[in-house]
């Protein structure tokens, strides 16, 4: 019986580490269903726009309150976890606050006291999130692909973030011994004289009661990441390095298509020969994307890390005038999108079966499509490095050279193109004529 | 006004087997389009003044292919881009000027990859660079305590980083340069670009380049300065819409120049 707590804290941690391992290995395979796409190259200014972007949240002030709220967050998530190694020491091994003994009390004072300064600072900023979104209502959170599950999924993690750092303070406000050393109980000694008077048991019921639920609260936490918006305190860091490096006008050119032209434009090429061994392997498909498994894998990073912060769709000259392209929805539809082509390919035993439906149409709306600008003020506006641009280009390569799909504008515009050497129908011969004009 | 500009093409100088310094991309807007072929001539006059050896392709000029790609035609973005790179390695061009950001920004970063490197300049930085050299002079002339606000091209600015030029230049006109609230990294587009020009726009509860032109307006400004023909095109129908063609107009940053010169 005296072992109980550890052996339950022993299966409780291995429960929520092993199921999170279970849904990382899940994500990693739905990644993997992307284009492979070669990003080896420039490994210093990736591993510098990492540093700066996504560690040293180098867009994220950008905004300046937002920013420096999220920053303050941020920081007391990676700091207070230093405490979560103390809480897993002592759940194992059944030693109560391993740290005073291994530490000298001043040292432990000070770490304690700074986890509760920034337990305090991290409640009052997610106290301002909340109210930024649900009683400013700032208009990016209520755009309309910010409602049911994307809305509330904002709020839970908001309410999680404030029930755990209350859960941290009355621990330790109700640990009589730490509150006794009166060292580090920066916060927890005002919370403590509200438990003033209750017997000592029964105070040590409440602090076993919120370290357990502490440290059960981050193992749930930690499983809700895969499910939620929250996944970019993991993927922001890979989504920043292996994010694009080329100037934002430029896109990319599409190998295929080269290969094609060339071969065009080659008088020695025999059109009619038959295709030399293994060559019709290396074709694709088909161009663009009309699905989650035709963009590269980047991209389907780029959808899982998305935070739904809307900077993107603020930004966006389309939006902002009224029109249905939001390019976090481009963002959400791709992750949306392809979670059921995992669930899918779960379900049959390891192999996509078409379902009838696509990224296209089904999800993104051609409409959507169309009303971009490609002006670039969406991968701009990312804090971590995300390109919606470059699926809605991809989508337009679909319509255009698998589907002959564009606007009929369009049509005439590339039509000219093709004959005349120029968007309008004017002779290439009177390029020349303005100068005598 | 013709008998002042000079416009040799490629192959004359390709006849007296000379190299010209420059190629001046001009672009279909800036052949065909009314607007836009004020600005080219505006640009060829300072070129003139500075007597830069320069030359055009004229008639075996083609589109880049810009519109195209972005529509998602790759297949004919990329036979544009490959005839057009036959043509310039051809005259074994090694520098190109446009007054076009796309143009600029297709040739400049997705030409490499198909076989055609070119140092490209957008003939802001090409004409800021003339005036370092001491080949140009600026003066504020009838824009001197102007007050001027640039509206950045998307792809010059957040496309490709270049954001100075243009500004220095319309300092160097004694105006007074006022920004609006989004410039720079944050410029908002003027709605023509990813070959929007060429398409009525979807529904939704304004245009593009109305929504700008009204951000420019509320810097004030005597004149909305522009880097781009398309960028020219759209703030100057917002200006339309707003009914304040009598107050404020757009201009193009060479032609700014060149009429402070009086060319």
């Amino acid at each position: 019986m005296e072992y109980l707590p550890n052996i339950c804290f022993a299966i409780a941690l291995v429960l929520g580490i092993g199921y999170f391992a279970k849904n990382v290995k899940k994500l990693t395979r739905n990644i993997k269903l992307g284009q492979d796409v070669d990003v080896s190259d420039n490994k210093s200014q990736r591993w510098r726009n990492m540093v700066r972007i996504a560690l040293g949240q180098g867009k994220m002030v950008k905004r300046p309150i937002a920013g420096v709220l999220h920053i303050i967050v941020y920081i007391g998530f990676i700091i207070i976890n230093i405490e979560i190694l103390e809480i897993v020491i002592d759940g194992l091994v059944g030693t109560h606050r391993i740290g005073l003994k291994v530490l000298p009390i001043s040292i432990y004072g000070f770490l304690i006291g700074a986890f509760e300064v920034l337990a305090v600072l991290v409640f009052v900023a997610v106290t301002v999130f909340w109210i930024r979104r649900n009683i400013i209502k700032l208009q990016r959170f209520w755009k309309s692909e910010m409602t049911s599950w994307p809305k509330n999924d904002a709020n839970y993690i908001l309410y999680f973030e404030m029930v755990l750092m209350t859960l941290f303070l009355i621990m330790n406000a109700t640990d009589v011994h730490f509150q006794e050393i009166n060292t580090g109980n920066i916060f927890s000694q005002y919370i403590a004289s509200w438990f003033s008077g209750l017997p000592e048991l029964q105070l040590h019921g409440i602090e076993r009661t919120a370290w357990w639920l502490h440290i059960l609260g981050i193992l749930v936490f930690l499983n809700y990441l895969y499910f939620s918006k929250h996944l970019h305190i993991l993927l922001a860091f890979p989504n920043t390095f292996y994010a694009k490096l080329e100037p934002k006008g430029q896109l990319n050119n599409l190998d295929a298509v080269t290969k094609e032209v060339k071969m065009m434009m080659d008088p020695n090429v025999d059109p009619f020969a038959a295709p030399a061994e293994g060559t019709a392997a290396e074709m694709p498909a088909k161009f663009g994307a009309s699905d989650v498994q035709d963009l590269s894998w980047l991209q389907l990073l780029n959808a899982y890390t998305c935070t739904e912060c809307g900077r993107c769709t603020s930004e966006c000259p389309a939006n902002q005038t009224g029109k249905k392209l939001s390019p976090r929805k481009i963002m959400m539809d791709t992750r949306d999108r392809l979670e059921e082509v995992g669930k899918n390919i779960d379900a049959n035993k390891g192999e996509f079966k078409a379902d009838g439906k696509q990224l296209l149409d089904d999800y993104i709306t051609r409409e959507e499509l169309w009303a971009c600008t490609t002006c670039n003020a969406c991968v701009e506006a990312c804090p971590v490095s995300i390109d919606p641009l470059s699926i809605i280009l991809d989508m337009r390569r679909y319509l255009v050279m698998e589907q002959s799909a564009a606007p009929v504008e369009l049509n005439n515009m590339m039509t000219n193109i093709e004959n005349n050497g120029a968007p309008w129908p004017y002779n290439q011969m009177d390029r020349l004529n303005w100068k005598n004009e | 006004m013709s008998e002042t500009i000079k416009v040799p093409t490629m192959a004359e100088y390709m006849a007296q087997g000379k190299q010209p310094e420059v190629l001046f991309w001009v672009g279909c807007a800036g052949s065909f389009d009314d607007r836009a072929k004020k600005i080219t001539k505006a640009f060829v006059k300072l070129l003139n003044q500075a007597k830069v050896d320069f030359a055009v392709l004229g008639t075996e000029e083609s589109c880049t292919g810009d519109p195209a790609k972005r529509s998602g035609n790759e297949f004919l973005f990329q036979m544009q881009a490959v005839t057009n790179i036959e043509v310039l390695n051809a005259y074994e061009v090694k520098k190109i000027v446009t007054a076009c950001p796309h143009c600029f920004n297709t040739i400049k970063n997705e030409y490499p990859e198909l076989g055609g490197n070119y140092e490209v300049m957008h003939h802001t930085q090409f004409l800021k660079s003339l005036l370092e050299e001491g080949r140009l002079t600026i003066e504020g002339g009838q824009f001197k305590g102007k007050r001027i606000t640039f509206h950045d091209p998307c792809y010059l600015g957040r496309a490709n980083n270049v954001f100075e030029a243009p500004r220095d230049l319309i300092q160097k006109l004694e105006a007074e340069l006022v920004e609006m609230k989004k410039c720079r990294q944050n410029g908002l587009c003027c709605g023509a670009g990813g070959a929007q020009m060429f398409k009525e726009p979807e529904k939704g509860n304004k245009d593009v380049n109305v929504e700008r032109t009204e951000q420019a307006l509320d810097a004030k400004p005597e004149i909305i300065a522009a880097g781009c023909p398309f960028c020219n095109t759209m703030m100057t129908d917002g200006i339309k819409a707003k009914e304040k063609e009598e107050d404020v107009a757009v201009m193009d940053i060479a032609e700014l120049i060149a009429n402070a010169k009086e060319l």
